[in-house]
């Protein structure tokens, strides 16, 4: 196999890997601040999706503004999905929020399925997004690099609010001991709900750059890039802002080389994929930057 | 206020006997939404439009009560048992979708109600068993054709195959693709799969790429067609793709746009070929009620509903056992898609449909005559 293949391969595995990157940081995000598997998280990808959809197909709102009313409206859901259905069960065993996550999820889509129609539709993709550059027979698709760029600016902003600011303290605080931040008069459900308009924002962002690239809207589209979104939070150690970072860029490069590598095991991609949890887990239980949290 | 409730329930009560001979209950089991709700969406649309033309046998009017599979093999089993158990249809109309028949055809099989599938073409759904039928051609055919396209047509002498694992429908045709073009002198030099879902095939295609083969068969559903073709053509693949019956939703060219033009597949249904009154009248009430031409999958559900009516008012019965010896007699019926003559196995004789994706529309290319 030569160098270009090789280069080529990464190109296409760095961008699927930055999806799951993407939609894996907020569910670590939420695991956390309140060690709860938000399994809604793959379907805010779909919604934020169909918004910026319906935004620029029929509302005729420019892109860049329809992009930005599909992240803060997918952020306010996250909001509104936080305060409707977690937060009454704070208190409740962790079973009961882990079901009403999946019952979240349902409804979410079979909403979709109800308002829109289950039938596929297509993404009107600006310009600006596409094309191919072809350069040292290389062919990297300008969305690539956009998803790679913003997946980048998008995680440092993130590492800069938890690292310097007040919310991101508190929501570093919480992951440790959340009775103990109550108690020092943080305003725990504030910062939940931030976290959750945080995750949220970013499966938007995912989202918008993932119906580009492959432009066929359908109310389940957001549950297969969901769950290994999730395989990659676990991978990268959940709870871990830059290790579901991580975790996503390694499931995304694996696919790809897999298939690529060897065609003839096209047909297990995904049981390779979770060939790697598996072990890796087996190996450090806690994935690749995970630390014991507390429960 | 009261008074004119009364009033109108009374006339309720009097309009009553004339409209409400007891329904003729059918079933039909769509996928309405999920990966392949566009078969489900123009299927019911046919039946509709057929029930519209055909609203009543026996003098008794006929109800077709509907399920939605999800595109889910487990959904689909389930609700051939509901549609049975619950509804008391008498013959069922379904799946799109050879999957997705075979997980609902053991239901009918064993409780004895005729099932009519528009257009699974896996030959496994048929097989062995005596209540299962179906109005469109077989894969074995299909692949035979697709070979014989790939090698006189476009002069291939290899070809790289791309299907989906999860589909009975693609492993069948690929596998009966591959058999015919070997036969015929061609070399398979590349086979990749994926698994309905999937949304990226950019390692799959580079090595393909790296191969260049001559044709590529891609026997799979619309949406990964559309996505397949228009990741291909943006790392300059250029070999031509030859598909089955599973691309023709409007879905494919609306996803695909300039990706997928050239594309040449195999399938049940022009409405350039339409020659019998029964068809003629279908479409023309079709583009009535909906405002745009009939493509396969809708003119297929329309085939399945005539297929069953017509073999109701053979049988004179609603008797499903009744029913399902009518169907194996059909001959020579006249649907939207052609002369269906019905095989004992409930395989019809049918002319296959070359078609190709020109100008953003399906182009009719020929007709090519039945195999036997």
């Amino acid at each position: 196999m030569d160098a270009g293949f090789f280069v080529q391969q990464m190109i296409f595995g760095l961008t699927l890997g930055c999806f799951y990157g993407l939609l894996a940081i907020g569910y670590t995000m939420v695991y956390g601040v309140l060690r709860l598997i938000n399994f809604a998280h793959g379907d805010l990808l779909m919604v934020s999706a169909y918004i910026a959809y319906f935004a620029i197909v029929i509302f005729y709102i420019p892109w860049p503004v329809g992009f930005g009313i599909s992240l803060v409206l997918t952020a306010l859901l996250g909001i509104l999905i936080d305060r409707g259905a977690y937060r009454p069960l704070r208190r409740s065993p962790k079973i009961s929020a882990l079901i009403t996550a999946i019952g979240i999820s349902f409804l979410l889509e079979n909403l979709a399925v109800v308002i829109i129609g289950g039938r596929p539709k297509t993404f009107p993709t600006p310009p600006l997004f596409e094309g191919v550059i072809s350069f040292a027979g290389l062919s990297i698709p300008r969305l690539s690099i956009w998803v790679m760029f913003v997946t980048i600016v998008l995680l440092m902003m993130l590492l800069w609010i938890l690292r310097y600011t007040r919310i991101g303290m508190a929501m570093r605080a919480l992951s440790r001991d959340v009775e103990t931040v109550r108690l020092m008069g943080v305003d725990a459900d504030r910062v939940i709900a931030f976290t959750f308009a945080l995750g949220s924002a970013l499966a938007a962002a995912g989202g918008i750059l993932w119906c580009m690239k492959y432009p066929a809207l359908e109310p389940f589209m957001g549950v297969i890039p969901g769950l290994k979104a999730f395989v990659a939070a676990v991978l990268g150690g959940i709870g871990n802002v830059m290790g579901a970072a991580l975790g996503g860029l390694i499931l995304g490069v694996g696919e790809i080389l897999i298939v690529a590598i060897w065609p003839d095991w096209s047909g297990y991609r995904d049981a390779t994929a979770f060939s790697i949890l598996i072990i890796i887990l087996l190996t450090r239980p806690t994935g690749i930057m995970g630390e014991d949290l507390p429960d | 206020m009261g008074r004119i409730l009364f009033a109108i329930m009374a006339l309720l009560i009097a309009a009553a006997p004339a409209i409400a001979a007891d329904p003729i209950v059918l079933g039909a089991y769509l996928s309405m939404t999920g990966n392949v709700a566009a078969y489900g969406g123009m299927g019911w649309d046919g039946i509709t439009i057929a029930k519209k033309m055909e609203p009543e046998v026996l003098g008794r009017p006929v109800e077709v009560k509907l399920v939605d599979t999800k595109s889910d093999k487990v959904e689909s089993a389930n609700a051939v048992s509901r549609l049975i158990e619950k509804e008391k249809v008498v013959a069922i109309i379904g799946e799109m979708i050879s999957g997705n028949t075979l997980a609902g055809a053991d239901h009918a099989e064993r409780r004895k109600v005729p099932m009519v599938s528009p257009t699974a073409t896996n030959p496994l759904v048929t097989q062995g068993r005596k209540y299962i039928f179906r109005v469109c051609f077989i894969d074995t055919e299909q692949g035979d054709v697709g070979a014989k396209l790939a090698t006189e047509q476009f002069k291939a002498k290899t070809a790289a195959l791309i299907y989906d694992i999860q589909q009975d429908y693609s492993v069948g045709l690929a596998t009966f693709f591959k058999r015919e073009f070997t036969k015929a002198g061609g070399k398979i030099v590349s086979e990749t799969r994926f698994k309905s879902g999937d949304r990226d095939f950019t390692p799959q295609l580079s090595s393909i790429q790296a191969l260049n083969p001559d044709i590529i068969y891609a026997p799979i559903y619309y949406t990964e067609t559309a996505l397949l073709a228009k990741q291909a053509r943006e790392m300059g693949l250029k070999a031509p793709i030859l598909a089955g019956d599973g691309v023709q939703a409007p879905e494919l060219i609306e996803l695909g746009g300039p990706a997928v033009e050239g594309i040449y597949f195999t399938t049940h249904f022009h409405r350039d070929m339409v020659d019998n009154p029964r068809g003629k009248k279908w479409l023309e009430l079709f583009k009535q009620e909906y405002g745009k031409e009939a493509d396969a999958f809708t003119a297929m559900g329309a085939d399945a509903y005539f297929i069953v009516l017509d073999a109701i008012k053979r049988a004179g019965s609603t008797d499903p056992q009744k029913i399902r010896d009518a169907l194996v007699e059909t001959k020579d019926f006249e649907g939207v898609s052609g002369k269906i003559t019905m095989k004992p196995n409930g395989d019809p004789i049918k002319a296959m449909v070359l078609n190709k994706v020109q100008d953003g529309k399906f182009a009719f290319v020929r007709t090519i005559p039945p195999q036997q």
